[in-house]
């Protein structure tokens, strides 16, 4: 049997890899492309200053990334420590954008990275450019991958079940790759790294300026750092759109958690905060349709049919369905050596419930509904905030446009304070994305308690309990040498 | 003809070589081992650090490509060893997490810790990673207590496909002899690559003969481990799988697989070959740099050629000592046939990323390091 503390445990666990883990990617994401372009500022003018500018958040870049990789690892071993089941299940599929991400990006990454940090007296100008350039390339491409593993988790294409190995087998890797849910992850986390590493920038800068230090290096770097991250901010809000209408689409569960919609329809409304709605605005973003078909959780979990005609049929239903499919599999295995016939006709049942598989594991209906009142704040937290921060960043560069920012204090503390907001963003997004597909590791397929790998509660309270104390202790030392460094300065100008 | 079984063995090559590339690159780990030990003062230590510094990125992606190659290929590997053995592999795990951030933490003001922890948290993943990893690799030889049932994913309460036989998890490794033998083995043996490295790498006559010593201590005890693993590895018993996939135990096995397979035992002779030219030649002659250039193949080739014998010629290469027939095989254990073709189409890259790596590893490398290059320019 499988203990439900032991699901919870291996669950926390990584969540908490993967929460730490994305507090220093999106940084690493987004500071890459910010402090490239002020090298190819550098390289086109020739201005030292802009060097140095490039060298001082190439250092903030380089304390930040070790702590990214040391998470990274451990999130990639995980699948395996914890979800044993699941390497097996799925492992024939979701292995490969691993193994690719690491031939393609990481040897990019630290190749370039080291050509990047030691590499100024070493190699020419262009030379050392193009390394800073294939250091953020290298982290894009990383997160390419491994956002195609995840859309898969999301969205599984390109695959079938076959009884014989008990797995999930590629059958396509095209459509695994250019699974929409992939493209959308891609650009929206990605260009959420660049609102991380511009807001940091002018966090950072704005420090710099409320103290009168810095002034020339502090706003060449937010004028940099607002174009990226208000570019950025567009390409998020885009690429959040069609997110939105893909969670319709592929997990309309997770949409109607995220909306707290408990009874859907037409011209379904959008929730701004509890008893604030806009009327059909939620029909408008699922389904580009003022009239279109939102289901509610209630509708999911009753079985509905959308006005096209297509039936969707009920929780109860579903884990019928999929209840047969697993006895049929075991019939199948236990019978395909003695009895082939019937085992065919199992084989035939299997194939013919197979879409509800993993519902088969589910005990009752309310396990299909994710905790709603996290996912409806954390979307609220991701969207509200992200709306804030574009608003800041717009203030900032046209400010600093009209050549007043330099004097307008409380918009400096407001940019300052904004560092914490935007990591808060990102948190909160990823609550709504990976919360939001529970109780499945892969969407319909598999759930996490069939997923988990047979360890003591104990053993992974141990380990979960040793991350929190490490990763913590990581955390904390680096803000601390950030602090440091920050206040170190960039030594650019004198006072 | 590209067969399901060519491509399983095609697979199991890159592990191979993955492997080989991952044992070799511990010299970095085998550099931080000697930080106190031939590092005698401030200068020598900081030398040693940037020195491995600027190839910790590249033994740790390495590591990883490794893990994700495995898992692309032998899925059921990744499941049942790691979700089995999971103590050894969260140790291996968090000794790297350490050193990932200890370069860079170590000499910054306010790293809390103070440089000398870092350079600890250094010096213990030096020894212990190549310790843990190799006495997990021992396993391959001398198996694990593990089960496989695919079947059980027909149970709806208990699902779980691979279960370990008790609740060490992995730490009962260390019972067996030979695999700490290996362990200590694949330990010695980066520490011996590491001096290596950083006498090739540092321009500082007084920290490369400490190192010649350290490696002169170091390499003896490897080779009487190597000694040992051989003798094993003739002697011992092994995991034969026949023509239906079933298991048995089959005296000799490895001794039978090296003779069997010449190219193999061409490949383990030439790279102990390698390996004592490139070590003989740094002690015997003083201004001799280049070592590292012998010994580097030599580990890839001897290191391959184990990972041949465990896995080729009709080998179980992850057993099960608690029912044989749920060891695993290259048939059993790999990724589907198109998956596999796939990922072949991708491995092509290979040749390409370890050109630009070695090609931008000689410009980095064209000078060796100094304290007077760490004074004037950016070091950890």
């Amino acid at each position: 049997m499988v203990e439900t503390a032991l699901v919870d445990w291996s669950r926390l666990q990584f969540a908490l890899t993967a929460g730490y883990h994305w507090l220093f990617v999106p940084l690493t994401l987004g500071l890459a492309v910010i402090m490239a372009t002020m090298e190819t500022i550098y390289v086109k003018t020739g201005d030292e200053f802009w060097k140095r500018v490039a060298k001082f958040w190439m250092k903030l870049f380089a304390i930040n990334f070790a702590v990214g990789i040391a998470t990274g690892i451990i999130l990639e071993f995980e699948f395996g420590t914890n979800w044993s089941n699941y390497s097996w299940f799925v492992g024939d599929i979701f292995g490969a954008p691993l193994a690719i991400e690491g031939i393609f990006a990481f040897f990019m990454e630290a190749t370039f990275f080291a050509v990047m940090f030691f590499g100024w007296e070493k190699v020419s100008k262009r030379f050392h450019l193009a390394a800073t350039w294939l250091t953020g390339i290298g982290a894009a491409i990383s997160a390419v991958w491994i956002l195609i593993a995840n859309a898969w988790m999301q969205n599984p294409v390109g695959m079938e079940f076959n009884p014989d190995t008990v797995r999930h087998e590629m059958v396509d890797f095209w459509a695994l790759v250019l699974n929409p849910v992939a493209v959308s992850k891609f650009f929206h986390s990605v260009f959420s790294g660049w609102m991380t590493g511009a807001v940091f920038v002018i966090g950072i800068s704005s420090w710099y300026l409320l103290k009168g230090r810095e002034k020339r290096f502090a706003l060449s770097s937010i004028r940099v750092a607002a174009i990226i991250g208000i570019l950025g901010t567009f390409a998020v809000m885009l690429s959040g759109d069609s997110s939105g209408v893909h969670a319709a689409k592929y997990q309309p569960m997770k949409l109607a958690a995220a909306e707290g919609l408990e009874n859907g329809g037409e011209r379904a409304p959008f929730s701004i905060v509890p008893g604030v709605e806009i009327p059909a605005m939620l029909s408008i973003l699922a389904t580009h349709d003022v009239d279109g078909y939102v289901p509610g959780i209630n509708n999911i979990l009753d079985g509905y049919t959308t006005p096209d005609g297509v039936y969707h049929p009920s929780a109860e239903e579903k884990i019928e369905r999929g209840k047969t499919a697993i006895e049929s599999f075991a019939t199948y295995r236990k019978l395909k050596e003695s009895d082939p016939a019937a085992a065919a006709v199992a084989r035939q049942t299997l194939d013919e419930n197979i879409d509800y598989f993993g519902y088969g594991y589910i005990d009752s209906k309310e396990e299909l509904v994710p905790p709603v009142p996290l996912i409806y704040w954390a979307f609220r937290a991701m969207v509200g905030i992200g709306g804030l921060l574009l608003l800041i960043m717009v203030a900032v560069l046209w400010f600093e446009y009209k050549n007043r920012l330099a004097g307008m204090r409380w918009l400096q503390w407001i940019a300052l304070l904004s560092v914490p907001l935007v990591y808060l963003a990102g948190q909160a997004g990823w609550i709504v994305a990976e919360v939001g597909r529970q109780p499945w590791v892969i969407e319909g397929l598999l759930p996490v308690k069939a997923a988990v790998s047979s360890v003591s509660v104990a053993a992974v309270q141990t380990t979960f309990w040793l991350f929190v104390a490490i990763f913590t202790l990581f955390l904390v030392i680096e803000m601390r040498i950030m602090i440091k460094a920050v206040k170190q300065g960039p030594n650019i100008e004198t006072k | 003809m590209i067969t399901y079984d060519f491509l399983q063995h095609y697979w199991w090559f890159l592990i191979a070589l993955l492997g080989g590339l991952l044992v070799f690159l511990l010299f970095v780990q085998g550099g931080n081992a000697l930080i106190f030990f031939a590092g005698k003062d401030e200068d020598e230590r900081q030398l040693i650090v940037n020195s491995t510094g600027r190839k910790w990125e590249l033994t740790f992606t390495t590591l990883v490509t490794f893990g994700g190659a495995f898992f692309a290929s032998f899925p059921l590997f990744y499941s049942t060893s790691f979700g089995g053995a999971y103590w050894v592999w969260i140790l291996i795990l968090v000794t790297f997490v350490f050193q990932a951030v200890s370069y860079e933490f170590q000499s910054k003001a306010g790293n809390v810790l103070g440089k000398k922890t870092f350079r600890i948290f250094l010096t213990l993943n030096g020894c212990l990673a190549p310790l843990l990893i190799g006495t997990a690799v021992g396993t391959f030889f001398t198996g694990s207590d593990f089960t496989v049932n695919k079947s059980a994913v027909g149970d709806i309460a208990s699902p779980v496909i691979s279960r370990w036989g008790n609740a060490w998890h992995g730490l009962e490794a260390v019972t067996v002899p030979f695999n700490v033998e290996l362990g200590l083995m694949v330990m010695f043996l980066a520490i011996s690559l590491g001096a290596l490295y950083l006498i090739n790498n540092i321009d500082n006559a007084k920290l490369a003969s400490q190192l010649r010593r350290s490696l002169c201590i170091c390499f003896s005890l490897f080779l009487v481990l190597f000694l040992v693993i051989c003798y094993h590895l003739v002697t011992m018993e092994g995991f034969a799988v026949d023509a239906a996939g079933v298991v048995t135990m089959e005296s000799g096995k490895y001794f039978t697989n090296l003779l069997q397979m010449p190219v193999v035992l061409i490949m383990l002779l030439i790279g102990a070959v390698l390996l004592v030219t490139g070590v003989a030649m740094t002690l015997m002659r003083k201004e001799f740099k280049r070592g590292i250039w012998f010994a580097a193949p030599g580990t890839v080739l001897a290191v391959m050629a184990l990972f041949m014998v465990v896995g080729y010629n009709n080998t179980a290469y992850y057993p099960s000592i608690a029912d044989l027939q749920s060891s695993l095989t290259l048939a059993n254990s790999s990724s589907s046939e198109f998956t596999l073709r796939t990922m072949a189409v991708v491995s092509l890259i290979i040749p390409f990323v370890v050109a630009y790596i070695a090609y931008f590893w000689r410009q980095m490398d064209k000078k060796s390091l100094t304290t007077d290059e760490l004074n004037h320019s950016e070091k950890y």
